[in-house]
């Protein structure tokens, strides 16, 4: 069984604050992190390693400096690590993205063997789009399940899986045939820590890095900004909605919540909620 | 860095209204292929088990609204089993002519079957935009299309609008919501998005609305379908907020689980339910469905109390289109409040108890307005 792990290096977007003077994102200071949903793909991956001898591989398309992301994965427990890193990527949108990444996915299983599953996040902390999972199983031609809060089965004999699916209204138990490309919630699991070996490996670690050239048939047409069919027209601060806000006050809080029920009575609510 | 084409944007100011970014003048993708003749708004219509989602319908009202503009038809695509009312019920909602593939294999959603019938769509017809919903089943079917056609995709849209070029200006929260982005996809077609529930109005369904219905086949047959869809767990004990008109959400300063108890309460004697911030859901003091919110439900309620909840942008814009909001919080700094049609500084410990003693009291009155309809209300919510 050979499991990839796709990770992405985000700016953790809760630190991202603007600045009130110019509207401008402010960026400095603001932590680069693994985007925690794949964090609980690795440990998923992990569990199958622990359990069934599987072997774990992750890739990041990314800056170099996306190398210590990778770096936490191979401290916990990860077999290798690719970094796709080309300056010709840059500006990727999903489209892109997912070309490069299934690119990579299958270069993994020329190299190093075919591939089973593929764990992704359900999505990221900064783009939140979702795509690219569901976009590398199209470029692979995998099956692919999506928000998955638990793994019921994986069968290295029958080469299948079956999941927990979480719809807004219920689950869904669903059974496919690998490989599969599965994209993760955090419910699934709790990622561990770094373990000490794990930490003397990645202290020496290097990770291989492969560049456009590695690629014999890539298109150029397809990566990077050029690949890209999205582009953004504007990034606005949203004007606040005026709203005339009543307050309501009096001696105590009866007279205040009469006033709140004769304020409510007074419009069309009891009419249209049937009170 | 490799992150899409938003970095390129956040630099300069982005109150310049239109401001390109630096990226837009570079080379874009010259398609191959001539779109001219792509014409037409559709919405991919999501159902289960013969039942649609809402925001369905409120996407077929935003493509109407659109459509309008540009002079365009609307389209829908109905896929399931047995779903010829749904198609039906599409040209009440405002389509022109909708698509139906009703077969077996698409009794339920799989991601190749259900693909397959879009792309036959899609390429057969060639509407110049294409809408569905930013739910779990619409996220997992647009990306696969997207990709397949290809063509680009903007994810969980809040803003809809069309301009007199007839490219689909698409935006969505970035950056937790603290900013909008703005997306195009100029050179590919059809454009694609996503959009949240409970954001856009549907249209009231109009009886004497004609349409046509065309049948598709399905190009899938059951056996080449890998994937098996064994069960499905319903959770009824899930509640989707986006259904109820009614909303009473509570949040860290109800300063304990038990808070929600005297929330039940109100939300009872007013024929609600109970919703909630981020904080107490982390807080494990309330299951994640009753979160509003960026990362919880939008809704568009009739009636949202917010009590003991600060008004962070996050929690606001999942809440904002609410008809009428009412705030109660002790701090009259509260950004709540800036939010709220009415709003009460207090403690909410003695507040929403006279609250709910004088809602009692007025909804018991003999002259209430159908009091016994509603008093049924009350009881099933109580019951369950
Ligand atoms: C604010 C903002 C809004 C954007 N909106 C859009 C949009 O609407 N449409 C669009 O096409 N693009 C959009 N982009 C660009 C998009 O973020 C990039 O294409 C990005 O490279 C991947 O998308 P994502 O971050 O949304 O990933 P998601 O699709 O959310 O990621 C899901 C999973 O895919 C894997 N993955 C994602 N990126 C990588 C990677 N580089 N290397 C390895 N694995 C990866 C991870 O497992 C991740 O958890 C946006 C970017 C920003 C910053
Ligand atoms: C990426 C991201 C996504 C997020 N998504 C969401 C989301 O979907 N939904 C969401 O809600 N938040 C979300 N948040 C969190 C959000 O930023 C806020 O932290 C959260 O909404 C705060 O919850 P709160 O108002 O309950 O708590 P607080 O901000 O702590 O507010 C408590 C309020 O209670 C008042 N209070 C205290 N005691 C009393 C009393 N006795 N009587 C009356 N008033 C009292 C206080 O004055 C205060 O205003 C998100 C944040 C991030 C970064």
């Amino acid at each position: 069984m050979h499991i990839v792990v796709c990770v992405k290096q985000v700016p953790d977007s809760r630190e991202i604050r603007i600045d009130p003077n110019t509207n401008t994102l402010v960026r400095q200071g603001v932590p680069a992190i693994v985007n925690y949903y794949d964090l609980h793909g690795l440990e998923e991956a992990l569990r199958f390693k622990d359990e069934m001898g599987a072997e774990v591989t992750v890739v990041s398309m990314g800056p170099p400096s996306a190398d210590k992301a990778l770096k936490q994965c191979i401290s916990m427990g990860a077999d290798r690590a690719v970094l796709v890193s080309d300056r010709a990527f840059a500006g990727a949108d999903t489209l892109a993205t997912s070309y490069v990444v299934g690119m990579t996915v299958k270069k993994v299983a020329e190299e190093f063997g075919p591939v089973d599953v593929v764990f992704c996040g359900k999505q990221t902390l900064d783009g939140d789009t979702g795509q690219v999972g569901p976009g590398v199983a199209c470029r692979l031609d995998y099956e692919q399940l999506t928000y998955v809060e638990k793994v019921v089965e994986l069968s290295d004999k029958d080469k299948t899986i079956t999941v927990h699916r979480h719809l807004e209204d219920g689950i869904e138990v669903v059974k496919t045939k690998l490989p599969v490309v599965v994209t993760v919630l955090t419910e699934l699991n709790k990622p561990r820590r770094a373990s000490l070996p794990g930490v003397i490996n990645a202290s020496r670690f290097k990770p291989v890095v492969w560049t456009t050239n590695d690629f014999a048939d890539i298109d150029r047409a397809k990566i990077g900004l050029k690949g890209s069919p999205t582009i953004v027209s504007k990034t606005w601060v949203p004007e606040p909605r005026k709203i005339d806000t009543k307050m309501l006050e009096g001696d105590n809080v009866a007279v205040v919540a009469s006033e709140l029920i004769e304020q409510l009575w007074s419009t069309e609510l009891p009419t249209r909620l049937g009170w | 860095m490799v992150e899409g084409g938003i970095t390129v944007a956040e630099e300069q100011n982005v109150n310049q209204k239109a401001a390109e970014p630096k990226g837009a003048s570079r080379v874009q993708p010259v398609p191959e292929q001539d779109f001219s003749d792509y014409l037409g708004i559709m919405v991919v219509v999501e159902q289960r088990a013969g039942v649609a989602k809402k925001v369905s319908w409120q996407l077929l009202g935003e493509a109407k609204r659109m459509a309008t503009k540009i002079n365009a038809p609307v389209y829908a695509l109905v896929m399931g089993h047995n779903v010829r009312h749904l198609a039906e019920e599409a040209i009440r909602r405002g389509a022109d002519k909708v698509y139906m593939s009703d077969s077996p294999v698409l009794e339920k959603y799989r991601t190749r079957p259900y693909s397959r019938v879009s792309l036959d769509v899609i390429r057969t017809f060639k509407p110049e935009i294409v809408l569905m919903g930013a739910t779990y089943t619409g996220r997992d079917l647009a990306g696969a299309i997207a990709t397949h056609l290809p063509t680009g995709l903007t994810a969980d849209c809040t803003q809809l609008d069309v301009d007199e070029n007839r490219l689909l200006q698409a935006s969505r929260p970035a950056f937790s919501e603290k900013m909008l982005a703005t997306i195009l996809c100029k050179q590919y077609k059809p454009q694609m998005a996503t959009a949240r529930p409970g954001v856009f109005l549907e249209l009231p369904a109009d009886a004497s609305r004609s349409g046509e219905i065309i049948d598709v086949p399905s190009p899938m047959r059951e056996e080449e379908v890998v994937t098996e869809v064994l069960d499905f767990l319903e959770q009824t004990d899930r509640i989707n907020l986006e259904d109820h008109e009614i909303i009473v959400a509570g949040g860290k300063g109800l300063g304990s689980p038990d808070g929600f108890k005297l929330l039940q309460e109100l939300a009872d004697a007013l024929g609600g339910v109970v919703g909630a911030s981020r904080a107490v859901v982390d807080l494990k003091w309330i299951d994640h469905d009753h979160q509003v919110g960026q990362t919880g439900s939008t809704v568009r309620s009739k009636l949202y109390f917010a009590i003991g909840i600060s008004g962070a942008v996050q929690h606001v814009v999942g809440m904002q289109n609410s008809d009428v909001i009412v705030a109660i919080n002790r701090d009259p700094d509260a950004p709540i409040f800036k939010v709220a049609h009415y709003g009460i500084v207090g403690d909410l410990y003695e507040i929403v108890p006279a609250i709910i003693k004088a809602v009692k009291e007025k909804r018991a009155l003999p002259f209430a307005t159908n009091s016994s309809a509603a008093n049924a209300s009350v009881a099933a919510s109580i019951q369950s």
